[in-house]
C-alpha cells in the first residue's frame, strides 16, 4: 500500500505532517555521483508513528535529514506541516519539530538542565524561572529525577543521554518528532525503558514520529507503520504485517529471517502495533 | 473588560485572557492556543505577559474552556501564575486537565546548587596546586619517556616510525614555508626602514648592516619561526591528539598495546626538532632579503655592500645559537603540545580549553627559554 494517492488538491496540506513529492537525493564527488533518492514519495499523516527500514546506505538517515532540512534536495518537494522545509530552519523550529540524535547530540558544555533549556532560552524573551520549570517537568517527563539537573553529560550514562536528549527534543512540544536508531547502543532493559517511554509519549502528546531503526523489537512495539527502503524510494509502505506479505528479497530476508521470526512473536502479543 | 487585544491579529489562535465579572466574582477567560509555538511569538509573548500581570492575584474563577490547545508550556505558565495550586472555581476539560496536572506533579523546586563555604574554597586552591604539580609530572614524564624512546629507536631503527615522521616533517615543515616567508620577510623592511631613519641622522647609513644582521640571525629569525609553529602546528597536534581522546582512538591504540609516547609524541617532537632550524634559516634569509632591499632603497646601500659587510658583521658563534635555539623550540613546542593534547577530557569543553592553553603555554615558553639563552650566552658572538 502507498500512502501517496491524492496528488495536487490543496487540502493536502492540513491533512500531511510530512508531505515528501519526486525527492532526488544526489551526493556529488568529483569523480562520480550517487543517486540516494529516486522520485521519492512519502506522506505522514497526524498521530502516525512511521518507522523507515532498508539495507545500509538506502538513505535512511539521509531522508531524515532531508525531513529536517539538512540537506538539500536535487528535485522533488518536501513540506513539513505544510510549509515548505526551508522554512523549518527559521527562529522557533523547535517548537515544529524535535529530533532524537543517534549519539544524543548534547552540548556537552552545558549542563543537563542548560540544554534542555537552551532552546527557550535562546528566545532571549522569557523569564529565568519559567524557562526552568519547564525544563524540570520535561526532565522528569522522560523519567529522569530533578538530582539529574546539574551533571554534565560527560557523567551520563548512555540510556540517561537519551533520555535528556529526547526532553530536550521535546522541550517545546513539538508535534513532529523524529528519531534516529532510538535504542541503538543501549542495553536490552534501558532499550525497553525507552521504548515503553516513547510509546506513553505519543499517546499523551499526540505526537506524529518519524523514527529509523534497525531494531525490530522496538519497531514492533512502536510502529503505527513501516516504510521500506529499497531502489532508491519507498517501496512499500502499510502497517508491519501488509509490509511483511509484500514479496522483495529485502522483506524477506529483514522481517522472516531468523531474527525477524523471534521478534514476531512480539507482533502476536502487543496489538498494540497492528 | 478586555486586557489583551493583540493588535495585528484578529486571529482566533491569539492566546490572550479576558477578564469577566460573574455573580461569584472575576473570573479569568482563556482563549486562543497555549502553546509554546504560539507563545514564543514576541508580540504575543509582551501581550499575554501583560495580561497576566493584570489579572488581580487570588482571582478564583478561571475559565480554560475556549482554549483551542493547551500543551505543556502554556500549562506551565498557568500553573505558576496559579501560585502552582488549583484555583479555588477553575473549569477545565479533562484533556486539559490531564496536562495540567501533569505540570502540576512535576514542578518541583530546583535541587539547590550547594553554596561555596571557605573549606570548599580551600579545595579549590588545593585542587589547583594538585593540578600544577599534575602538570609539572606529566611533563617531566613526557620527557623521560621521549628520552627511553629515543634510545629505543636509536637501537632498533628499523622498527621506527618512520612514515609518521616524514608525514610531520611535510606537515609541519613544508607547508609553514610560504607563511614564515611573508611574516620574516614584512618584519625585515620594517626593522630596515626603522633604524634607517635613526642612522641617517648620525651619518651612520653603514651600521644598518650589523644591525639587522645580529638583531635577525641571532633572535627574530629563530623566536619568529618559533612563534609562527607554536600558533600553526602546536595547536594542530594538541588538537589531533584531543581528538583522539574523545573519539577512544587512544584507548584503542593502548589496548592494541601500542604506546602512546612511541607512536604520537616521539615522531612528533623529532619531527619538530629537524624541522625548526630548517624553518629557522629560512625565515632569517627572508628577513635580511627584506631588510636588504628596504636599505637598498631608503639608504641607497647596495645589496652587493650588504652581503659582503654581513660576514664581518655576525661571528659565526651566532648561527651555532640561532641553530641550537631552534632545535630546544621545536622540542619545546612538540613536547608542550603532546602534553595538553593528552590531557585532553572527552569532551568538546576541555579540548578548546586544552588547544588555547597549548598554544599560550608554547609562545610564553619559547620567549622565556629565549631570554634564559640569551644571559647564559651573552658573551659569546657578540
Amino acid at each position: 500500500m502507498s500512502a501517496v494517492g491524492e496528488t495536487g488538491s490543496s487540502g493536502f496540506t492540513a491533512r500531511y505532517i510530512v508531505d515528501i513529492r519526486g525527492l532526488w537525493t544526489v551526493f556529488k564527488t568529483p569523480a562520480a555521483e550517487f543517486v540516494v533518492h529516486k522520485d521519492l514519495d512519502l506522506a505522514i499523516e497526524r498521530g502516525e508513528v512511521v518507522s523507515l527500514v532498508g539495507g545500509s546506505g538506502t538513505g535512511k538517515t539521509t531522508l531524515l535529514r532531508q525531513i529536517l532540512g539538512l540537506e538539500t534536495p536535487a528535485k522533488g518537494t518536501i513540506n513539513i506541516l505544510g510549509q515548505p522545509v526551508a522554512k523549518l530552519g527559521e527562529t522557533g523550529a523547535a517548537s515544529r519539530v524535535g529530533m532524537l540524535f543517534q549519539q544524543g547530540a548534547l552540548f556537552s558544555a552545558f549542563n543537563v538542565l542548560e540544554n534542555i533549556a537552551f532552546p527557550l532560552r535562546e528566545l532571549k524573551m522569557l523569564p529565568d524561572d519559567l524557562i526552568r520549570d519547564v525544563a524540570l517537568v520535561k526532565l522528569q517527563m522522560v523519567g529522569l529525577g530533578a538530582e539529574h539537573a546539574y551533571k554534565m553529560p560527560a557523567d551520563l550514562s548512555g540510556g540517561m543521554v537519551k533520555r535528556v536528549a529526547l526532553a530536550r527534543a521535546l522541550v517545546m512540544d513539538p508535534p513532529l518528532l523524529l528519531l534516529d536508531e532510538p535504542t541503538a547502543g543501549l542495553d536490552p532493559e534501558s532499550a525497553d525503558g525507552f521504548v515503553s517511554l516513547l510509546r506513553s509519549l505519543h499517546q499523551e502528546l499526540q505526537l506524529t514520529v518519524v523514527m529509523v531503526t534497525h531494531d525490530l523489537d522496538t519497531l514492533y512495539e512502536l510502529s503505527t507503520r513501516v516504510a521500506v527502503l529499497a531502489e532508491q524510494r519507498v517501496i512499500v509502505s502499510g502497517p508491519p504485517k501488509d509490509v511483511i506479505a509484500f514479496t522483495h528479497p529485502f522483506v524477506h530476508e529483514f522481517f522472516l529471517g531468523e531474527r525477524g521470526q523471534r521478534a514476531m512473536e512480539l507482533l502476536r502479543e502487543y496489538p498494540f502495533a497492528v | 473588560m478586555a486586557v489583551s487585544t493583540p493588535q495585528s491579529s484578529t486571529d482566533a489562535s491569539t492566546p490572550g485572557i479576558t477578564l469577566t465579572q460573574t455573580p461569584a466574582g472575576p473570573c479569568a477567560v482563556v482563549m486562543g492556543r497555549w502553546t509554546a509555538a504560539q507563545l514564543t511569538v514576541r508580540e504575543v509573548w509582551a501581550s499575554v505577559a501583560a495580561a497576566l500581570q493584570a489579572v488581580p492575584a487570588g482571582t478564583r474563577g478561571w475559565d480554560l474552556r475556549p482554549v483551542q490547545r493547551l500543551d505543556h508550556f502554556g500549562a506551565q505558565l498557568l500553573w505558576n501564575q496559579w501560585g502552582r495550586a488549583w484555583p479555588a472555581d477553575v473549569q477545565v476539560i479533562p484533556s486539559q486537565r490531564a496536562v495540567i496536572e501533569r505540570v502540576a506533579k512535576y514542578s518541583t523546586a530546583a535541587p539547590t546548587i550547594p553554596e561555596s563555604t571557605w573549606w570548599g574554597r580551600v579545595n579549590v586552591l588545593g585542587g589547583l596546586l594538585l593540578q600544577a604539580f599534575g602538570h609539572g609530572k606529566d611533563l617531566t614524564r613526557l620527557i623521560g619517556q621521549l628520552l627511553l624512546d629515543v634510545v629505543k629507536l636509536v637501537t632498533h631503527p628499523r622498527e621506527g616510525p618512520w612514515r609518521d615522521m616524514s608525514g610531520h616533517l611535510y606537515r609541519i615543515g613544508a607547508t609553514a614555508l610560504p607563511i614564515t616567508a611573508l611574516v620574516g620577510s614584512l618584519i625585515g623592511v620594517v626593522l630596515a626602514y626603522l633604524t634607517s631613519q635613526q642612522l641617517k641622522q648620525f651619518g651612520a647609513d653603514a651600521f644598518v648592516v650589523d644591525i639587522l644582521g645580529v638583531s635577525i640571525i641571532r633572535e627574530l629569525g629563530p623566536v619568529l619561526a618559533a612563534i609562527l609553529i607554536a600558533g600553526r602546528s602546536g595547536s594542530a597536534i594538541t588538537a589531533q591528539i584531543g581528538v583522539m581522546r574523545v573519539t577512544e582512538e587512544l584507548d584503542a591504540m593502548r589496548v592494541m598495546g601500542i604506546a602512546h609516547g612511541y607512536r604520537l609524541v616521539m615522531p612528533r617532537a623529532l619531527a619538530l626538532a629537524i624541522v625548526m632550524p630548517l624553518i629557522s634559516v629560512w625565515t632569517t634569509l627572508m628577513a635580511l632579503t627584506g631588510g636588504m632591499i628596504a636599505a637598498d632603497l631608503s639608504l641607497g646601500i647596495s645589496p652587493t655592500f650588504f652581503v659582503n659587510a654581513l660576514p664581518k658583521a655576525v661571528e659565526i658563534a651566532n648561527l651555532t645559537l640561532a641553530l641550537g635555539k631552534s632545535v630546544v623550540f621545536g622540542l619545546l613546542i612538540a613536547l608542550i603540545a603532546c602534553h595538553f593534547g593528552l590531557r585532553v577530557e572527552p569532551n568538546t569543553e576541555s579540548l578548546g580549553k586544552g588547544t588555547t592553553a597549548s598554544v599560550v603555554t608554547s609562545i610564553t615558553v619559547v620567549i622565556l627559554v629565549d631570554a634564559l639563552f640569551a644571559v647564559v650566552f651573552k658573551d659569546i658572538g657578540i
